[in-house]
């Protein structure tokens, strides 16, 4: 167990040393001098002078690199040249917005997409399977974007349940009431990420009731519920885990179109926003931050296997 | 105790289904094995399925009827018996590496059916105290082992262990041995053997192998194309046996004095459901077929001893076909 952890971090460790070579030298691959870009066309040439200064550009490419990555390492990403604060506090400013959005956003996913997949596995090829597998497919398949309009023309525009737009955060005023800002985009978010855990709890769900060991369960004369929840469902898990990592990297990138529709204070839109305003530091440091985050989730997706699979040797 | 009355099961379409057990008759009293004998595909399995009530989709029991005690229990699922008072059939099956959940610990899976049908029991203590009788050594500690952690041999002592835990009348064995080395294999007969006659069950043992059936059967069951084409006692059986497939079967058994003669078979292939002939199935590969055999119905053998075949020109003893 211990050997396969310290195992995993290294490998994870090194994924990071590799990914942060690339975010690093994102900004040496921009056409021209980056700082000019940055700057725009109307900067004067003290201003450039200073810039360059400042983010070390005429050093070797390689101090340039220790430099960032070390100061990465301790916590420090650089400063966001639009809004002269640190990037760490920009990427704070969108962390309650964006992880209570992800948050409740696998909940829906796990609330919806394993109880609806198992109903649709043990009424196979019923109508119910088939309506719920062609709203699985339908939910797939369109957009978040689209499904996120939707939602505000319907919930908020039209009936006015929900409000539209914007996330007042639950520490100022208003409480965890200020969740309710959060259920028409955790909505948009959830819907095609469940529908893939639907299908995929149902085709695992089905695949491993034709396991030899179902039958000799049923064989036991327990309760064909107790078939379902304990072996089959049990079983099933495995597959569906593993997707939980995928999902997340889904999250990520819908997130951003997500939280862009529904105007909301978090992660993806500020990185969009500094896309636009081209705050290199700031999408750099989103982007690095992201695939940390990326890679703790799947140690804890692999590292849950052992719990579910007893045959998983750590 | 357990009688089976001209037991039909059939797959597909309800239309034009496809026979798959054609009108199997077969009793087992308490301590007593039968040992049902076939090539694969001929329906042992199915017959087996469908006694436990556990047909897979699309497979049905089209006709006759189960007995156990008096009780028809036909059309139950297993845990519909168990309600009713009468689950009292359970089976071990073939493959030992897949027929346990990989996921839980074996005292759990063994545990599991304890419960339904020893409520009053302390599951735990009924679950080691199963584990002896199938002589699974340090019984206690085997309980928290994962079945990955087990040989073949030790899963399929388990199983026998799971299937006791259902306190059988009678125990339906499919192909228990077919997948372990032959040490094993005598080892897990000697336990069927031993349980059968110390818990006075009647034990149904699916095999395709006669030497198998020369160690176990009291009596034997020959399946072919979906019935049972002989039936008779062990010994009287392989001495002189009456159908000329049961004849043929038992030539194809290694012979080391005879070695020199070759590997005997059986020109052909038995026949896959739906594709069954008229009149006997096994006329297409049997050298005393006549054109009376290849139509209409086949006549009941039935020679002293509870004997019985189904065929035009049974064997005189000593005769080859």
């Amino acid at each position: 167990m211990g050997r396969y952890v310290i195992g995993r971090i290294g490998a994870a460790a090194a994924t990071l040393f590799a990914a942060s070579i690339v975010i690093f030298s994102f900004i040496h691959l921009i056409p021209g001098d980056p700082v000019s870009v940055m700057l725009g066309d109307a900067a004067t040439p003290e201003q450039v002078a200073a810039l360059r200064e400042r983010m070390g550009l005429d050093e070797p490419i390689w101090v340039q690199y220790l430099v960032w990555a070390g100061n990465a390492l301790q916590g420090d990403l650089g400063r966001s040249i639009f809004f002269e604060t640190p990037v760490t506090q920009v990427i704070a400013d969108g962390a309650e917005t964006s992880i209570l959005l992800a948050l409740i956003t696998m909940i829906w996913i796990v609330l919806f997409g394993i109880p609806v997949g198992i109903l649709a596995a043990i009424r196979q090829g019923t109508w119910i399977d088939q309506g719920l597998s062609g709203l699985a497919m339908l939910l797939a398949s369109v957009p978040t974007f689209w499904v996120g309009l939707y939602l505000i023309l319907i919930f908020a525009a039209g009936l006015g349940w929900f409000p539209s737009s914007g996330y007042p955060s639950i520490f100022e005023g208003g409480g965890l009431a200020n969740l309710q800002y959060l259920l028409l985009p955790s909505i948009a978010l959830a819907a095609p990420n469940a529908a893939l855990i639907l299908r995929l709890t149902r085709a695992s769900m089905l695949d491993v009731s034709r396991e030899d060991f179902v039958r000799t369960a049923r064989a036991k004369g327990i309760r064909p519920s107790r078939v379902v929840l304990r072996h089959i469902l049990r079983n099933a898990l495995l597959a569906v885990v593993s997707a939980f990592g995928f999902t997340f990297a889904a999250l990520i990138s819908e997130a951003v179109v997500t939280e862009t529709v529904f105007a909301l204070p978090g992660i993806g839109r500020t990185v969009v926003q500094s896309i636009l305003r081209r705050d290199y530091p700031v999408i750099q440091g989103v982007i690095l931050v992201t695939v940390c985050l990326y890679l703790v989730i799947n140690l804890l997706v692999d590292l849950s296997y052992r719990l579910l699979d007893p045959r998983v040797e750590l | 105790m357990l009688s089976v009355t001209d037991l039909t099961v059939s797959a597909g379409p309800r239309t034009s289904p496809i026979g798959i057990v054609r009108g199997v008759s077969l009793g087992v009293d308490q301590g007593e094995i039968l040992c049902l004998v076939g090539e694969s595909g001929c329906g042992k399995s199915m017959t087996s399925l469908a006694l436990m009530g556990l047909l897979p989709p699309g497979a049905r029991v089209s006709g006759g009827s189960v007995e156990l005690d008096g009780h028809d229990i036909t059309h139950l699922a297993p845990h519909r018996r168990v309600r009713a008072g009468r689950g009292k059939l359970a089976m071990v099956f073939q493959e030992p590496m897949t027929s346990l959940n990989p996921v839980t610990r074996i005292g759990w899976q063994i545990e599991e059916a304890v419960r339904v049908h020893d409520p009053d029991a302390n599951p735990t203590d009924r679950a080691r105290e199963l584990l002896e009788m199938v002589r699974i050594p340090d019984a206690a500690n085997q309980l928290s082992a994962y079945p990955h952690e087990l040989s073949g041999g030790m899963r399929q002592r388990v199983m026998i262990a799971i299937a006791l835990a259902c306190r059988p009348r009678v125990l339906i064995a499919d192909e228990p041995t077919t997948a372990l080395d032959v040490t094993i294999q005598r080892q897990v007969l000697g336990i069927i053997r031993e349980l059968c006659d110390d818990l006075d069950m009647g034990v149904i043992f699916i095999t395709h192998d006669l030497g198998v059936v020369a160690q176990i059967a009291d009596r034997v069951a020959v399946m072919y194309a979906g019935r049972l084409v002989e039936t008779g006692a062990v010994a009287p059986l392989f001495r002189a046996p009456l159908h000329p497939y049961t004849e043929r079967l038992m030539a194809c058994l290694p012979d080391p004095a005879a070695r020199s003669k070759g590997f005997a078979t059986i020109p052909g292939s038995a026949p896959r459901p739906g594709e069954i002939p008229d009149g006997c199935a096994f006329a297409p590969r049997c050298p005393r077929a006549q054109d009376v055999c290849r139509g209409g119905e086949v006549p009941v053998v039935r020679p002293e001893g509870g004997r019985r075949a189904l065929c035009h020109f049974p064997l005189a003893e000593g005769e080859t076909a």
